[in-house]
């Protein structure tokens, strides 16, 4: 392959952007369908309907933004490790989208709902904890923040370990039985986290 | 074994006999009767034992939004894989502490007897709900043909297991032990209210909607009505029913409805109404027995409800 059908950084950024907007383009023509006729495009429940699909693709992106150290690792994926805020922005962005549409549509933006469901529905304190999780680590990801908290600063990134663990866990809690999709994402938090672990360790060794 | 203790039932949920024998003459007066098979229904639908604003949910959402999960554990999965199954023949076994065992066919099971058309509240475990007009036989009826014995204090249902037709029972991920298993105690299958539906909006049941017969136990969250029943058996002894089996902390034998107690996973005080719209989840307070507690809340006089869920 010769080099100029490489795509520039700018490239592969715009290249991200489209890719990764996709589940929302389908999402905005299924909203679309729906506003001009009720039940069509989300069906009997649009609400929920609208809250699993945005919950669904956080938890794929937030996923796939843990996945990005490991793969310019294992696989030499340099140029994807150059855009690990962009995804890892990008995947919180679909997450705030899930926040919103619960305590707005869902929860009619009544606190005490809310709070409610933060004591009593254990899935719900989960997801409120992989949420608060991944803001600190979307507030503290410019480069003013990097310079700022220094060393720290990766130790507070750890916290997508966290992030993606409570994320899958509110999934988890909230199904009557788990099917394929869930086994599939708990497969990939397992293999990321013992590739994280390996990773250390080879470190610790070689030093 | 469990060991039962009698606690007493918050007055709130004992109903005068006076007010029940009024309802349950209205329910009896007013459901339509239907002649033949139950189909071609034009008889004006009766409000019965409904709220003011109980509106009917749209056939559409009956017949395209269920949980069956022997086609598939997403609600649009019934009905998109349902069309595999073969209701004729259909056969039912029927054993256990009855005169009449055996095998029957189905259609002479409910030959003579005629289905009635009964508008009920249905309320899923999941905290949904819906109106819906079931063409139904009482339970009582069908079983009796039988002659269950002194000795039968419960009667057990199953569902089919053909997983060359039931995509989900093929599921390598599903941690069900097929094949579907309820329950019910004899005098709560006796009860006026529980029928066997062997159809709804005036037509013959769907596949997705448990054809060519299945339970409808209005007081209880939906998963006790099974569907496609294929086994009857008279009990001496309570049995485990398939999601008690698979979470006994979560589903247990009588999963009646009830607002005051709560799935550990989530809260049972409310249920959203469908269909609903993309700006109001239709949230509406659940009821006691959802709605049914002047009929039914004499069967647990007695009982502690938070221990018996």
């Amino acid at each position: 392959m010769n080099g100029a059908s490489l795509p520039t950084a700018r490239g592969r950024k715009t290249i991200l952007w489209i890719v990764l907007s996709m589940p929302l383009l389908w999402l905005a023509a299924l909203v679309i369908q729906e506003l001009r006729q009720p039940n069509s495009g989300l069906g009997p429940e649009p609400t929920e309907a609208l809250l699993h699909y945005l919950g669904e693709w956080s938890l794929i992106l937030v996923l796939l933004a843990f996945s990005v150290s490991p793969l310019r690792r294992r696989l030499g994926w340099a140029w994807l490790g150059q855009h690990r805020r962009f995804v890892g922005l990008f995947a919180f962005a679909y997450v705030c989208l899930h926040v919103l549409v619960y305590a707005g549509l869902y929860a009619q933006f009544q606190l005490t709902e809310v709070l409610d469901d933060f004591v009593h529905r254990p899935y719900i304190t989960a997801g409120i904890g992989a949420f608060i999780a991944l803001s600190l680590m979307a507030l503290t990801s410019t480069r003013g923040w990097r310079w700022r908290l220094k060393e720290n600063w990766q130790r507070l990134h750890r916290l997508i370990y966290v992030a993606s663990f409570l994320a899958l866990v509110h999934l988890l809690w909230l199904r009557k039985d788990p099917g394929l999709a869930e086994a599939i994402y708990l497969a990939i938090f397992v293999v990321l986290m013992v590739e994280r672990m390996f990773s250390l360790w080879q470190r610790r060794r070689s030093t | 074994m469990l060991i039962r203790k009698k606690t007493d039932i918050a007055s709130s949920e004992i109903t005068s006999e006076s007010v029940y024998k009024q309802r349950r003459r209205f329910l009896g007066q007013s459901t339509a009767l239907i002649a033949g098979a139950g189909l071609g229904l034009n008889a004006p639908r009766s409000r019965a034992g409904l709220q003011e604003d109980d509106d009917i949910t749209p056939e559409r959402i009956v017949t395209q939004y269920n949980n069956f999960y022997e086609f598939g554990t997403d609600k649009s999965d019934p009905y998109a894989n349902a069309g595999a199954l073969t209701t004729d023949p259909w056969t039912v076994a029927v054993s256990g502490e009855a005169k009449k065992t055996g095998e029957f066919a189905f259609e002479d099971i409910v030959k003579g007897l005629t289905p009635e058309e009964r508008i009920y509240r249905f309320r899923c475990v999941e905290a949904w709900s819906m109106v819906v007009p079931w063409m139904g036989i009482p339970l009582k009826n069908i079983l009796q043909q039988f002659e269950p014995t002194g000795d039968a204090k419960y009667v057990v249902f199953k569902t089919l297991y053909r997983p060359e037709e039931m995509v989900g029972q093929r599921s390598f991920f599903s941690s069900i032990d097929w094949p579907y298993v309820e329950g019910l105690r004899m005098d709560e299958a006796y009860h006026p209210l529980s029928i066997m539906a062997v159809g709804l909006y005036g037509k013959e049941l769907p596949n997705q909607n448990g054809a060519p017969w299945r339970l409808m136990v209005p007081w209880k969250y939906g998963f006790k009505s099974i569907k496609s029943i294929v086994s009857i058996h008279f009990s001496k002894r309570q049995p485990v029913n398939t999601w008690q089996a698979l979470a006994a902390h979560e589903y247990g034998f009588y999963a009646n409805v009830n607002p005051a107690v709560d799935h550990p996973r989530w809260s049972q005080a409310s249920e959203r109404r469908l269909p609903s719209s993309i700006f109001d989840p239709n949230r509406r307070p659940t009821l006691p027995f959802n709605g049914y507690a002047e009929e039914v809340a004499d069967l647990y006089r007695g009982m502690d409800l938070r221990k018996f869920y």
